[in-house]
Formats: C-alpha cells, sequence, structure tokens
C-alpha cells in the first residue's frame, strides 16, 4: 500500500494525515513535496499525524528529518502525532525519538505550537 | 533449504526481496516482531545493492539468497557495483549526523539481525544477514 496524505487547518495548525508505507520510490518522495508546498503557502506550524503509517524505512526516516530540518530552517515547527510502535521503536534506535516533538494528543499538539509563530 | 533469487537493479525488485524475506522468515517460526525486522534488513541491504551498488543499472543484477537451518535463516545479498567499505560508513548516531538524511540502513540491518558480515566480490559486495532462530521459532516450522 503506498502512501496517502489529506490535510486539514485546526487553530492555525496544518494536521498531515499520512497512511500507509513511507518508503524508498512511495512515500518518501509525497511526504517531501507535500511539505515543500505546505511550506511554500505559508503553513509553518505542521503536525504529522503517523498513526495510520503501517511502515518506514530508512529512506522513509530520511524523509521526516528532512522535512523537520526544512521546517525549521523556514522559521516554522514540525512535531510528530500518533507513532505506531513499530516507527517509535525506529526513532528510538535512530536517537531521533530526542529530536522531534512527539505528541500522541491532537489536541494538546495543536495547543503546543506557539501562537503566532 | 536454500533459495537464490537473480534479480534486476530495481525498486520493484527492492519490493520483491522484501516479500520473499517476510514469507520465508514467517515460515522460519519467528514472531512477527522477528519477521518485520529480518524482512526490513533484508529491504534496506537490497537498496544498498540496488541504488548505491549497481546503480539501477540494467547490466547489474541482484543476487538475494534465502536458508533455513536448524540454527538460523541465512539471508545474503550481492551485487555487481563497485564495492562497500563498510569501515567508511558514518556513524548515523554522532551529533554531526543526526540530522543527516541519508546512512541509517547498515546501522538499521546491524541492529535488527544477530550477524552481519561483509565481503567483497569482483565486482560487487555481498552482505550476510543471520538471525539464530530460538526454540520456539524452530518449533513453530511449517505451522505458519
Amino acid at each position: 500500500m503506498t502512501m496517502k496524505s489529506s490535510t486539514r487547518q485546526i487553530d492555525g495548525v496544518t494536521i498531515v494525515d499520512l497512511s500507509g508505507r513511507i518508503t524508498l520510490g512511495e512515500g518518501s518522495v509525497v511526504l517531501r513535496d507535500l511539505v515543500r508546498e505546505l511550506l511554500a503557502k505559508g503553513n509553518k506550524k505542521i503536525l504529522l499525524n503517523l498513526g495510520d503509517v503501517t511502515y518506514i524505512d530508512s529512506s522513509g526516516i530520511g524523509e521526516l528529518v528532512s522535512a523537520f530540518t526544512t521546517v525549521r530552517n523556514g522559521g516554522g515547527e514540525l512535531k510528530l502525532l500518533n507513532l505506531t510502535k513499530k516507527v517509535h521503536d525506529l526513532l528510538q534506535i535512530t536517537k531521533l525519538y530526542t529530536v522531534f516533538d512527539i505528541k500522541d494528543d491532537e489536541t494538546q499538539a495543536i495547543q503546543s505550537f506557539a501562537r503566532g509563530a | 533449504m536454500r533459495v537464490s533469487y537473480r534479480l534486476d537493479s530495481t525498486l520493484e525488485s527492492v519490493n520483491q526481496a522484501e516479500e520473499v524475506a517476510m514469507k520465508t522468515a514467517a515460515k522460519a517460526g519467528f514472531p512477527e516482531d522477528e519477521v518485520h525486522r529480518i524482512a526490513m534488513s533484508v529491504r534496506e541491504a537490497a537498496v544498498n545493492a540496488v541504488l548505491h551498488g549497481n546503480a539501477y543499472d540494467p547490466g547489474k543484477k541482484m543476487t538475494v539468497g534465502f536458508e533455513t537451518t536448524a540454527n538460523s535463516l541465512i539471508i545474503t545479498i550481492a551485487d555487481e557495483g563497485r564495492g562497500l567499505d563498510e569501515t567508511e560508513v558514518p556513524d548515523p548516531l554522532s551529533e554531526e549526523n543526526l540530522l543527516k538524511q541519508s546512512g541509517r540502513g547498515i546501522f538499521l540491518i546491524k541492529a535488527f539481525m544477530d550477524e552481519v558480515k561483509f565481503r567483497k566480490l569482483s565486482p560487487g559486495t555481498e552482505i550476510t544477514l543471520i538471525k539464530h532462530r530460538g526454540e520456539e521459532a524452530a518449533h513453530k516450522e511449517g505451522t505458519q
């Protein structure tokens, strides 16, 4: 199953609901283009909902890191929501769990974004 | 039993190697978490072979072999590229590499498998991935 995405706006935060696989040749390019497009449109508070992401490989991890640094360098914030156990374990093994701001409650995640950023 | 596949240097071959790994590991009786880790390790090694080794060259092949023994699942993945020196692969956990986009594949393979060996071919690289079967896995063989 390839990656699918849809976006929602709540209180100035863009929530990207992702599902399927984020892997080389499948979801990774889609994710990259999506984040760049959001930034170009001025969306600087981005919450990636990974709750329905079934699989992620090292290329997918690389794209998450790239999205994080791209948004940060553009003056915005990117956070992760609803990690599955597999994705959670991968981010722990690769020491990225401390790099990302990871949330498991959508309302709290939205509230955690800086006002007016 | 040993089964091997000679595959084109494409992403379809990567997916195929991953699928066979998943089925082989499940058939060998590994629990679901381990099946996922073994299949992911094969995917990472196959991506290295196709992308970094063979550079998608249609004239070069990737060879993937699976062997289930009484004690282990042994998987070999070989490319026909210019060769990989694994000692030169940077540590993805070091501070200067933590936010790099790539370079985590071999690290994940080593984290997930019990033994990982590299062998230089002429031309190319062969990586051997070994996962030992616990008593539970050996007992479950053939029941899945």
